[in-house]
Formats: C-alpha cells, structure tokens, sequence
C-alpha cells in the first residue's frame, strides 16, 4: 500500500490519513527517484545568482511607491478642505467630528511614519525625500484642521479665554451692617 | 478650550431657554404648597344640623376662613390686606359672614358655604375710634335685620340683607370714647367715657337712630382698661388704681355705680388685677397673678367670688346651650396637662364637662378658647372646644382627644435659614430596596409602559401618584444632587420650624424658651435666625446648629437673647439672655476649627460683643482685627456711617470692643430720605469676573462684597403713588463702598418715587420703582465694572501667568470704575425682588419676582442687560443679547408658582442646589411655597422623566439585534463557501 507519497494509517479502524507533505527536500527519506529532467538543486537558488537587472527594477518600483505614499494625504488634504467648507464655522457635532478627525489623521500618520514606509524601506532606496513630503503633507493637514478649530472660535487666543477661568479676586476688607433690627 | 466650549454651550442652552414652564403633570413633583392662616383672633362656628359643620376666623394676618370642623381643612379663605385688619366677625341671617375690617370703616359680607362675598359698604366716619361690631339677634327696622357697627366715631345701622346703611349716628362731635354698645328690643344704648372718668350713655332709637337721652355721671376717679358689660344694664370696669371693681348700672336710664375692693374679694391680690374681655352673662372673670376669679353679680348687685382657678390660662365667652342653659369653658394647666372644664353659668356645683388632655408641650400655653356644643345620640351636651395656642398653632378638642391641629404660626415666617441634612449612613437605603423590589419594578414597567404610550389611564393615573408620593424626595438624608435640605424659620411666636424640602413637612419644631413671655421678659421677639455651625470636615461627627436672636421687647434698648439650636434634633443647646442690646448681627466670614462662624453683636451703645465666646475665636478675630468693618443706616436721620472695631472694652470682658467712626454719609434731608437699602449676600458665589462682550472682549465685573445700593425719594414723594406731583418726586440712587464711604455711583430719576425694591447681586443691582410722568412702575439695572483691570488684555500675560487679576485686592485702593444702566417699564408692583442663587454661580441668573398677585416671576437676567439695544449686530445676537423693547415682557410660563398664589407673600429666599444648574426657590407669606428652578436648564443632569427602562430596553434591542445579524451573517458566509 506504500504507493506514491500516501501513508495509509488504515490499519485501526476505518480512520486513515495522507501525509501530503513535502518531504522530498531530503533525500535520505526518498524512496523513489525524481522523475526524469527535474533537477532539485535548480529550487535551492541562491539570492547572489539573482540578476542585477531585477533587483534595480524592485528598487525603482520601492521607491515610486515610496513617493507615491507620501503624496497620498495631499488627496486626504484637499478632501479635508471640502468637508471643511462644507460643514461651516458653527460649532456642532458635524464639524466638531471633522475638525477633530482632521486633527487627529495627520497625528496618527505621522506616529506610525516608519510602519508606513516599512515596505519600502531598502538599502538602495532614499526614503528621506518621500518621508519629508509626508510630513510636510501632514502637518498641512494638521494646520488646515487648528486652523479650522481656530475659525470656530475654539483655541484660546483671546484674552477672554483666560480670564474666565480665573477665580475673583478676594477682598481684603469685610464690612457688615446695615438698618438696625427689628 | 473647554471652557469655550462649555460657554458656548451654555449660551446654545440658554437661547433655548427663553420659557421654561411646567406640564401639567410635573406639578408637584419638585413643588410643595402649604396653605395657613394666621393666628386666630376671632371663631365662630357654625354647625347647623345640615350642611357641614365649620368653624368661621378672623387672623392676625387679617385672614378671613372657613375651616372644616372634621378636618381642619380649609373650605375658604381670603386674605385681605395688609392695612385691612379685621376687626370683627360674625354671622348674620345665618348664612352671610360679616367682617368688620379697616378700623371700622369696611363691612363686608361673604357667604357663608363657598365665600364670595355678596356685599361690601364703606362706612364713612372721620375719627379713630375702637371700632365693633354688633348683630342683635331681634333688632329690626322694616323687617330687616340690622347690623350696629361703631366705627371711625360713628354708630351705623346697616341691613344685613344688601348693606346698605340705614341710619347713622355721628359722635365725632362728642369726644366720647365708646366702648359699648346694648340694645333692647327698640332702644340702643351706647356706653363710653369722656376721658377716663365721665361715663356717657346715649339712648337711641334703633328705627331711626334717633337720640333719645343723654346721661352722664362723673365717676370720683380715673379707670383702667375696657368696660366689660355683665348683663343688659350692668357694666364693670377696674378704676385706675386696679385696686377697685367698679360696677355701673344702667338701671331705667339712671346711671348708678358702686366699687368693690379686690382685696375683699380675694386675700392675696398683690399683683396687677385685669379683666379679661370674656363675655358671661352675669359673670365676669378678673386675672389678678396667675390666678383667675370667677365673679358673679348677685340680683341684689353684690359681687361674689364663685370660683378661683390657679394656672388658669384661658377662660371662653358663654354659649347658650338651651334656652335657660348657659355654660362657658376655662382651661388651666397641671401636671403636663390641660384641663378643659365646660360648667353652667347658673349652676357652678356641678360640671358640665371635665376633661383632661396631653398636648405637645412645644405648643405652648393656651392663648384663646373658643367652645361650641353639640347634642349627643343620649341627648346630652358635648363639647368641642377650639384652642388658640402660645405657638399660634390652632387645636380642635372633642371627647377628650385631638381631633386636629394646623400649625398656624408658619403664616408668620419672621427668619428662613437652611441647613444640610444628615449623610446617609451605609447599609440604610439598600434594605428598603430590597424589600420594595417588587415594587419598584413594577414602577419602572408602568414608567415603560407610560413611555411607549401603551398605558391605560389607569397606569397613567398610577405612574402620576407613584411620582408624587416617590419616597426618594423626602428621605431623611442628604442627597447627591443637594435638593434635599432643611428649611429652619423662625416664626413670631418664637417658634423655630425645621421644614423638609422635599414635601414640606415639620421634622421638628420648638418653641424657644427664651422667645416666650416671662416675668423678666415680657414681650420678646424673634428677629431673625442665622447659620451658626456648618460642619463639612466633621460632617459624620458633628451636627450643624443655627443661632436665634431676638430680643426682649420691641425697643431697641431691650435685653438680647440668643439661641442656639441643633438643626438636627431641634434642641436648644445653649442660650443667652439679657446680656446686651443688639442692633446688628454681622456673620464674619471666618470660622473657627469646629466650623462655627463668628459673630459680631452690635449694642446700641455701639459696642461689639464677638461669639462664639472663646478664646479660639478671639484670636482669629485679633488676627482679622484690621479688616472688620460695620456700616450703620440711620434712615430717620438720612445718614451712613462706617466704623471699625478699635479696641477691647474693658469695662464688660475680652469678648466686647469699642468702635471708632471711619465715614459718615449725610444726606440732604430737605431733598432726600432713605428708603431703601440692599447689600449683596453674604454668600453668594461669584464664579468668574470677567465678562466676555462680543468680539472676545472682556470688561472686567467690580465683584465687591463690601457695596451698598441705597435709594433715596424726595420727602414730599415719600407717600403713596398719587400723593406727589412728577416736579416734586425723585428718586436718587447710590451705591456705595461700605469700608471706605465712597459713593461709586449716584443717579437721579426724576419724577419717580417709591416704593423701591432691589436686589443685588455679583456687580449689579436691579431696582424697581413708580415712574409718576409714565404712570408707569419702572426696574432699572445698573452695573458696575472695574476700569482698573480693564488693561489686562494681553494674552501672552495669561498664558506665562504674568497678571495680578487673583491677588486680594482692597477698596482703600479705590479702583476706578464704569458703571451702564438701563430702564424699563414694568406691569406689575412687586412685593419682593429676590435672584437666583447656584452652587458656583455659573448658571446665569433669573430675577426673581414676588408680584402684588402673591404670585412668583422668574425673569432672565438677559432681559435686564444694560448692552441691549435696539438693533444688535449679529454678534451681538448670537452672544444672546435681545433686542431692546420699552417694557419687560411678562411670560406667563415663567411664574414658578404655575397656578399657585402664595397668599400675602412677604419674601423669597434661594438657596443653591449642589447640583450647578439647580436653585431651590422658598417663597413665604401666609402660604409657603417651595420649588426647584433651572434658570439654564438642567443641562447637568437627565431630566426627572428620563426613561431609564426605555434606555436599558433599547441597549438590549440593540445588543439582540447584533446578535441575531451576527449568526445571520456567519449562517450566510457558510452558505457562500459551500457554493
């Protein structure tokens, strides 16, 4: 029953399996010949046997990637703008949410910088130029969303801001008194 | 930014907040409404066999009221006013009440089952004179019923059946002093002095009013207090020296006297012998010590003690119980009992009722008796006696027993504080929980049911009592919001009234020791009551207690006593009594290590006495020394002065300063009196003090504890509405520095006047007054702003910390300051004029109103704004400032008593809430009224009607409904991967 690479465990019972592994990478456990014009060694290939061309293509390609992930939030930066237009200088729950998340995108993008340009990342490839116009994107993005915030009237530029949580001053003096009683 | 936020919201909140009323099912829910009366003056009553028995009275608070002899409930009630005090009341064709009020000069009739009143004269007369009321049983003119009034020194003969006066008789020209009037079938007699010793009586004919006879005799002395008339012709009176019955008779028109020695009547008559006014046929009853001397006139005129009773407190006029049977009731104290006992005026043996009944001892003695009878099932007599008590609370007594009791003295509120209630103890409330499960859920299904409008008008009547009579409101403990509270008054009997907020009923009551009437003090008055001990760090440990003062007499030179009482337990913990005078008490904003505050006791004689009287306080004081300032008001003299504690008077004790004289005020008194002055609360807390204009602006408030609104009337003006011409009024308003005496501001109003009613709070003062060249009443609003702040604009200064704007600062600086002001028409003259108060003053503010209608009007301070005008630019209007309109607009949702008038409304007191949004309003006069407000709106808390069950129903609809699509999903994936 020992054909091909099948193992009947049928001997318990009615249960059986098929061990459909590869094994055939050591020899050793072989116990028939490869078939004919297949070569083994051609699989164990060797990276320093990859042609040149391939590799500078790969890289090439990282890089275009590269550049082109980080002119992605330009995108996000404009549609940004539009929602922003669209949701007005009234402070509500819509613009309230937009404003924030228009906050809140470029921070989370720029804190997993290096996982976003992770992909990419190679010897060969400059990654700097593509990082700094992220960052550049984003901090757009997060200047178009302070600026919003601003224009609602919600970042403390005004005296008013601050004076009103200032507790009254307190006197020095006390004085009573009064109509006599009664 | 948060705090922007928070504000903007708060304004979005407060734009919608222009109304805020009631539906009509909330009613009740946060409100409470007690009705009173007053202390009774006048009973009678009336329980014919049909109708329902009640009991007619006259009050104090000139209250005319029907009550249910069952209940003690009101039937009807008027309350007339103020000047209109009731001077008589009785039945009349026995169906109308007459009510003589006015000093005789106006005579009412109401009818007697539901009290509209039927008829009303104005009797005409020109002197003061005592003024009675007399309705003759069988006197009669043309057939109809005549009622004799004597008042304003006129005898009028009214009909009872329309009022109209039938004759008068006009004894303004004889300066007669009547004091008695008697009639027999056809001829009336009227009986008075002329001076004190000629006695006058004038016979007229009850047709006509025409004189008869003129008689008089001249008694050899001078007499003592009122005539008392013992039979038809016989009239006793005490001579001057009170030492000597006088008897008068009037037999056949000749007047006849003769006089009778206490001392032979009764051994022991060193004290002051008096009179009392009880009327007995034959009788009379004399009080000499605390004794009281049944007297009875012999056939043969002779004056014969029948009975003495001792620690006899009230004696009731006679009542006719048969046609020969007389009896009259007299009531004394013993052994912690009152004895009532109901005898025969003819038959002094035997008793016709003797009872003996326990009452609370914190009523007091008995002031008043009022008895009736009624026929038992045997035949017999019973007796039901009505009580006036020492706490002017009113007790009904029959067979024995209590069968009610109002406590009327809360119609007299004199002084409100409040205090906390106890922390809830642990391990309390969860096993009333547990042991209402089933009721509470079923609660909340009704509730469910209510929400989802599947309720049948039976739940819905349920659900309605289930949130009126929720157990939650009125628990003993302190709550987490701060809505429930002690209400402690103090009323004028000298009763001191702990009130829960939650559904205004009496946790405890006393009667003050010290405020009742003794041998050393023989007229005390309460004058008002004040937080004494607020414990918070020792809140487990330590009860709060309050501080009563009054004083021994009307005088300001009389004795000061001082009470203080534990606001939990009620019981006077300690008590002072005639060691000082007292003019003024200033709580000091200090407190010592057991949170008790200090007071200054200000003597007339200008001394300061400090309290707590330990050396603990005195240091704290020594410390403060400097800084304690106390401004006096002399309204009669058009003067403010300003003092400060200069050193320890030795003469009295350590605890006792002398005062030197900083500043005085004097006011023109050819063109200006004080009428008015208002200070700011004590306690009032400011929350910020800038204020925000548009475009971020900020004018910085001149938030000064130490500021005085007074106003000023020209003393021509300073009568009523009418009594001035526009060019002889005006009105001249100052706020003033109390520490320096530096007048901030002064405005004349011309052709205003008075009366004028303020408020004041944070820096600015809201008055209301009558415009005479309108016709119109007026409120202003002035604010006051500090321009020495006004600098402090620079961001950056804030941002590093670089400002000096929460430093103390002083009033001896004299910062410059701005003040604006606007006018506006009002409708309405108002009683009272009180703003609302929160836990950190952030929640902006409602004016609250007492209108003349005893009614409650929450106005928006916005309406108020000096920065209204009459076309605001957008900004403007978004910051919520209204257009400016010539007069205040009345909104009726905005009364916070919805439909509720609280009878003869004298004040208002607010009081925060520990919730911020929250105020809670006590408005008291003869009725009480307590409620919540929100001037903002409870924008911090879920409304009382939020449906919990509909929320948590929802969250397991939703949860269910994620589940189910969860298996529907997977069920559909499996389906997809098997294609």
């Amino acid at each position: 029953m020992e054909k091909g690479k099948g193992v009947m465990v049928g001997s318990v019972g009615r249960r059986w399996g098929i061990d459909l592994s590869d094994n055939s990478t050591s020899p050793s456990s072989r116990d028939f010949l490869d078939p004919p014009g297949f070569s083994r060694a051609s699989l164990d290939h060797d990276d320093s046997s990859l042609t040149r061309p391939t590799k500078d293509a790969e890289s090439t390609w990282k890089s275009q990637k590269a550049w082109e992930v980080a002119q992605a939030p330009f995108k996000n930066l404009l549609m940004m703008g539009f929602m922003m237009w669209m949701a007005g200088s009234t402070v509500h729950l819509f613009s309230i949410g937009i404003t924030f998340s228009a906050l809140w995108q470029p921070i989370s993008a720029l804190q997993s910088l290096g996982k976003i340009f992770e992909p990419y990342k190679d010897t060969k490839v400059e990654l700097l130029g593509p990082k700094l116009l992220f960052i550049a994107l984003n901090l757009g993005g997060l200047a178009l969303g302070v600026w919003k915030l601003n224009a609602m009237g919600l970042l403390p530029t005004h005296t008013s801001d601050w004076v009103s949580s200032l507790p009254p001053a307190l006197e020095v003096e006390y004085s009573g008194g009064g109509i006599n009683l009664g | 930014m948060a705090i922007r936020v928070f504000l903007i919201s708060l304004l979005f909140l407060s734009f919608t907040n222009l109304i805020s009323a009631l539906y009509e099912d909330q009613v009740g829910l946060m409100d409470w409404h007690q009705q009173y009366i007053g202390k009774v003056k006048h009973a009678v009553f009336h329980t014919q066999k049909t109708g329902r028995k009640r009991v007619l009275v006259s009050t104090e608070e000139n209250v005319v009221a029907s009550l249910d002899l069952r209940r003690g409930e009101i039937f009807w009630r008027h309350v007339l006013g103020t000047n209109d005090v009731v001077d008589g009341l009785d039945i009349a064709l026995g169906k109308y009440v007459i009510t003589l009020s006015s000093d005789g000069s106006i005579l009412r009739a109401w009818n007697l089952p539901d009290g509209q009143m039927v008829w009303e004269s104005s009797l005409q007369g020109s002197k003061a004179s005592k003024s009675i009321l007399n309705i003759p049983k069988n006197l009669k003119a043309d057939k109809d019923d005549l009622i004799l009034v004597f008042g304003k020194g006129c005898l009028h003969a009214v009909s009872s059946i329309d009022g109209e006066v039938l004759w008068r008789h006009d004894f303004v020209g004889e300066s007669i002093q009547v004091s008695h009037i008697i009639h027999s079938a056809d001829v009336i007699l009227v009986a008075g002095f002329v001076g004190s010793s000629e006695f006058y009586v004038y016979e007229l004919n009850a047709k006509n009013g025409e004189l008869l006879k003129n008689s008089h005799v001249a008694l050899p002395y001078g007499t003592f207090g009122e005539l008392l008339s013992v039979s038809s012709d016989v009239l006793v009176v005490l001579d001057d020296t009170r030492s000597n019955i006088v008897t008068i008779n009037l037999k056949n028109g000749e007047i006849s006297y003769n006089q009778k020695y206490i001392i032979d009547l009764i051994k022991d008559s060193s004290g002051q012998a008096v009179i009392l006014p009880s009327r007995l046929p034959g009788m009379f009853a004399l009080k000499v010590n605390s004794h009281v001397l049944i007297v009875k006139l012999t056939n043969e005129g002779e004056l014969v003690v029948v009975d003495k009773i001792n620690n006899a407190a009230a004696v009731s006029d006679a009542l006719s119980i048969s046609e020969d049977q007389q009896a009259f009731a007299f009531v004394h104290h013993g052994d912690n009992k009152i004895h009532i006992s109901v005898k025969d005026v003819n038959d002094w043996n035997g008793d016709l009722l003797k009872e003996s009944i326990v009452i609370d001892h914190q009523r007091g003695n008995i002031d008043k008796i009022f008895i009736n009878n009624y026929v038992r099932t045997d035949r017999s007599h019973g007796f039901r006696a009505l009580m006036v008590m020492e706490d002017h609370s009113l007790v009904l007594v029959q067979q024995g027993e209590i069968v009610w009791s109002r406590e009327d003295g809360l119609a007299s509120v004199v002084g409100v504080t409040t205090s906390e209630l106890p922390v809830e103890k642990e391990g309390v409330s969860v096993a009333k929980v547990e042991q209402n499960l089933f009721e509470w859920l079923k609660g909340h299904v009704l509730k469910l049911k209510g929400t989802l409008m599947i309720a049948s008008p039976d739940d819905v009547a349920a659900i309605q009592a289930m949130r009126l009579r929720s157990s939650e409101k009125s628990k003993m403990t302190r709550d987490h919001n701060g809505f429930r509270k002690m209400l402690i008054v103090l009323t004028r009997a000298g009763k001191v009234f702990a009130l829960h907020t939650g559904d205004g009923r009496v946790i405890w009551s006393i009667l003050l020791r010290t405020l009742r009437k003794s041998e050393v003090c023989e007229h005390p008055v309460g004058l008002n009551i004040y937080q004494w001990q607020v414990p918070h760090h020792h809140a487990l440990d330590e009860n709060p207690s309050v501080l009563v003062v009054g004083r021994c007499g009307p005088s300001l030179a009389a004795p000061a006593v001082l009470s203080f009482i534990d606001a939990y337990t009620g019981v006077e913990v300690n008590s002072l009594s005639h060691a000082h005078t007292v003019s003024q008490v200033i709580p000091l904003p200090y407190t010592d290590s057991t949170e008790q505050r200090l007071h200054l006791i200000i003597d007339v004689n200008q001394h300061a006495y400090l309290y707590p009287r330990t050396p603990e306080a005195l240091d704290i004081l020594k410390r403060e020394f400097s800084n304690v300032y106390w401004y006096s008001v002399e309204s009669d003299n058009g003067v403010i002065r300003g003092h400060a504690l200069k050193s320890n008077c030795k003469a009295v004790d350590e605890y006792c300063f002398d005062m030197r004289d900083l500043w005085s005020i004097v006011f023109p008194s050819e063109s200006e009196k004080i009428i008015a002055t208002v200070a700011r609360k004590s306690n009032e807390v400011v929350h910020t003090q800038a204020k925000v204009m548009t475009d971020y602006d900020v004018t910085y408030k001149y938030i000064s504890k130490n500021l005085l609104f007074v106003a000023n009337v020209a003393p021509k003006a300073n009568g009523e509405v009418g009594t001035a011409t526009p060019e002889e009024a005006w009105l001249v308003i100052y706020i003033i520095d109390t520490v320096t005496g530096r007048i901030l501001h002064r405005m004349t109003h011309h052709g205003c006047q008075g009366p004028v009613h303020a408020v004041f709070s944070e820096n600015w003062v809201v008055y209301h007054y009558f415009n005479l060249r309108a016709h119109r009443y007026e409120l202003s609003v002035v604010e006051v702003y500090d321009q020495s702040r006004a600098d402090n604009k620079d961001v950056w200064k804030f941002v590093l910390g670089m400002h000096n704007l929460t430093s103390p600062f002083s009033s001896y600086s004299r910062p410059e300051v701005t003040t604006k002001s606007q006018s506006y028409f009002f409708t309405h003259s108002v009683k009272t004029l009180e703003v609302t108060s929160t836990a950190k003053g952030i929640t902006s503010k409602q004016v609250l109103i007492g209108t003349i209608g005893d009614q409650v009007l929450a106005l928006d301070k916005r309406f108020l704004d000096p920065r209204r005008t009459l076309n605001p630019s957008q900004a403007e209007k978004e910051d919520g400032i209204i257009p400016l309109t010539d007069s205040l607009p009345i909104i009726s949702q905005s009364y916070i008593t919805h439909s509720l008038k609280v009878e003869g409304l004298r004040g208002i007191v607010t009081v925060p809430a520990k919730l911020e949004s929250t105020s809670l309003v006590f408005a008291y006069g003869v009725d009480l009224f307590f409620t919540q407000i929100a001037p903002s709106r409870t924008y911090d808390s879920l409304t009382e009607d939020f449906s919990y069950a509909l929320l948590l129903l929802t969250i397991v609809a939703l949860i269910a409904a994620i589940f189910v699509t969860w298996v529907l999903s997977e069920r559909k994936d499996l389906q997809e991967k098997w294609r």
